[in-house]
């Protein structure tokens, strides 16, 4: 009897230390689920922004304001439904502080609910669709939104003297937010714009750009899902359109750093507008890229790794401001109006819509020696997302 | 407008060359296979493997891809697939589509899931004019690759002693035996050819359609249309079929594009209701 007594204080006693002792380990560690799709066709999105988290904290420690983060990497494949589950047991199980990731639009809208709900930021590193952080409250963008991107190049069009414009763009929200947004800059301007949209699973763009040459633009505004970008670039350039003086145009998703090198010269003279380049020219960006490369060869960081390296310094910034008080509300207070250097250039998040205000470039596709890059040559300043400036 | 015919044409070639091959295996050897993308990806990959890591030119890289899907036929069939023959058909589906998801998963864990780009040699890139029509070098060579490989099939299938021989294997495989016809080997080989037919094709098809793990899956409903309005029982018919679905695809995107994506699936809902075996199928007996 007096044994099994011992026994059982024994094991009372461990099972009290044991829980004391996770305790006092729960009140420094900040948990952060970083949700991505690292396999299926975003992959390269996911591998980007793992890249740029990890290199984060590999140069800033994990301890901001007296607590020490832990990121909990999941993968959600790409698949809305999976998102969504992982970010509830992300909240439920795993108690995180913060959720972050989220690689398309529509990933980022299913798990709104369960941010507003637990009162847990969410934190937007990829999807850019402009309509995301109006979805809850406890949402902040360090990405771009697509009106931001394209309306500088509606602007640019037409005081470069470019008329007429056909935009051909894939039909789901990112592209629709970019051809409207286009379309409605460029005719208000005085331009006229015709406008086809493509099937997110399209195989040939062979009747598309059949359509751009016989209406014969000056231009062709274009934007399709990064990876797609290369087979629409070598259409575009079997199809003759570049030698009909057809210049292509649009946000920088088509010429995305990732993949730019494969392109191959189909690419050259391209001119988008976007807000980052892996040629951008300034001490913050040499190091970032640098480092990046470094840490992971054969990668160049694009404009997912940017984002997902300011989502990480935007995480670790609040819990500083906060002095390590991680709850949602406080968290999101403290991301309002948050302003710093990025490898992009100055970033400050919008205290009333949360959302990213940063300089948009407009670029130009150029060898230089053997690889290929987007070179800036004019800057919008601190551009907002338009579609909420205009509510 | 007659450029866009010709563009149809050449997507219809290459949807043909990915198809016929499971034509060859579902109409000639009655076997169900959903894996057939999954050979053309193969193909696919070992041309863009050739070119990027071993620089070899792209025409080069083409019969290495055959080669490449048909080996693996060859191996697969002997493995895994002789023992589905009998089996219901539902296993077939079953047991094939498994391999598609294999291949998917197995293709992204070794290669990567991002879009794999090829460089064209110069003499087929841009393009050419006739009358006004706008013809692109590589789609004109695509026609050229895919129109011979149709007419050699077509003669192959009905005129020579291998096509006769695996019709009557196809038709009564016990009196086939019976008349010493090598059977399983006639059926590796065809299995083979198809195979090969669709890692060509899915070569190709890079240019044209892209490539990336998700491609057996992207494409599957495209060749199961093929082979389904075509009937399976001819080359003739999947070739018809082919042509047909691919010029109506292109010119319904150009010309409606709003429409685009659905041209495709109502067109097949159209003819399966007027031919409900195919556009060419032997009466069943």
């Amino acid at each position: 009897m007096t044994f099994r007594r011992t026994v059982l204080k024994g094991f009372m006693a461990g099972a009290l230390a044991a829980t004391l002792g996770s305790a006092a380990q729960a009140q420094e560690v900040v948990k952060v689920g970083l949700i991505l799709p690292m396999t299926g066709p975003f992959a390269s999105t996911g591998r980007q922004i793992e890249a740029a988290v990890k290199l984060f904290l590999a140069q800033n420690g994990a301890t901001h304001g007296g607590k020490r983060l832990e990121v909990i990497l999941k993968d959600d494949t790409g698949n809305a439904d999976a998102t969504r589950r992982i970010a509830q047991e992300l909240v439920v199980n795993d108690k995180v502080a913060v959720l972050a990731g989220f690689g398309l639009t529509p990933l980022a809208m299913a798990t709104a609910p369960i941010a507003t709900q637990a009162k847990v930021p969410q934190i937007v590193m990829a999807a850019a669709t402009a309509s995301i952080t109006e979805a809850s409250p406890f949402i902040a963008r360090t990405s771009f939104t697509l009106p931001q991107a394209s309306e500088p190049m509606a602007d640019w069009a037409w005081s470069n003297g470019i008329k007429n414009v056909f935009t051909v763009v894939t039909d789901y929200g990112p592209g629709i937010d970019a051809e409207t947004s286009f379309a409605t800059k460029f005719k208000a301007a005085g331009g006229t714009v015709e406008s086809v949209r493509v099937p997110l699973r399209n195989p040939d763009f062979a009747p598309f750009l059949q359509r751009v040459s016989e209406a014969k633009p000056d231009a062709l505004f274009v934007f399709v899902p990064s990876g797609i970008g290369a087979q629409f670039m070598k259409q575009f350039v079997e199809r003759g359109l570049d030698k009909a003086g057809v210049k292509l145009i649009g946000p920088g998703d088509v010429v995305d750093d990732d993949i730019l090198n494969g392109m191959g010269d189909v690419a050259i003279g391209a001119i988008t507008t976007h807000h980052y380049s892996a040629k951008h020219d300034s001490a913050a960006n040499q190091a970032f890229v640098k480092a990046f490369e470094a840490a992971n060869p054969g990668m160049r960081p694009n404009f997912m790794a940017v984002g997902g390296y300011d989502g990480m310094r935007l995480i670790a910034e609040a819990l500083k401001a906060t002095n390590g008080d991680a709850s949602g509300e406080k968290l999101i207070a403290a991301m309002k109006g948050a302003s710093w250097e990025s490898p992009r250039g100055p970033i400050t998040i919008d205290p009333a819509t949360r959302d990213i205000i940063q300089n948009i470039y407009v670029r130009k596709t150029e060898k230089i020696g053997s690889d290929l890059y987007n070179v800036e040559f004019a800057t919008i300043p601190q551009v907002k997302d338009p579609v909420k400036a205009r509510k | 407008m007659l450029t866009i015919l010709f563009d149809g044409i050449a997507y219809g070639m290459v949807l043909f060359v990915l198809a016929c091959g499971l034509s060859v295996t579902m109409g000639l050897m009655n076997f169900v296979n959903l894996a057939h993308g999954a050979f053309a990806m193969l193909g696919g990959y070992v041309t863009v493997l050739l070119m990027q890591r071993l620089g070899l030119p792209f025409l080069a890289s083409l019969p290495a891809a055959f080669l490449a899907a048909a080996l693996a036929g060859i191996v697969l069939e002997r493995l895994v697939y002789r023992p589905m023959y009998a089996k219901s058909h539902l296993d077939q589906v079953m047991f094939s589509i498994g391999l598609v998801f294999m291949a998917v998963a197995g293709t992204d864990w070794l290669l990567g899931s991002s879009q794999q780009i090829i460089q064209l040699p110069p003499w087929l890139q841009g393009r050419f004019y006739v009358f006004g029509v706008g013809i692109g070098y590589y789609r004109l060579f695509v026609i050229g690759i895919c129109g011979l490989l149709a007419v050699t099939l077509q003669w192959g299938f009905a005129k020579t002693r291998f096509g006769s021989r695996l019709r009557a294997a196809v038709d009564d495989a016990r009196v086939a035996r019976g008349l010493g016809i090598p059977v399983n080997r006639l059926f590796a080989l065809t299995f083979a050819l198809g195979s090969g037919l669709a890692g060509l094709g899915g070569a190709l098809g890079i240019e044209l359609m892209g490539l990336d793990p998700t491609f057996p899956l992207k494409f599957m409903i495209y060749f199961l249309i093929v082979v389904t309005v075509g009937g399976t029982s001819t080359i003739t018919g999947p070739f018809l079929a082919a042509m047909l679905l691919g010029v109506a695809d292109v010119m319904g995107k150009y010309l409606v594009p709003q429409a685009g994506a659905f041209i495709i699936y109502t067109l097949m809902v159209i003819l399966l209701l007027l031919r409900p075996e195919g556009l060419f199928a032997r009466a069943r007996t």
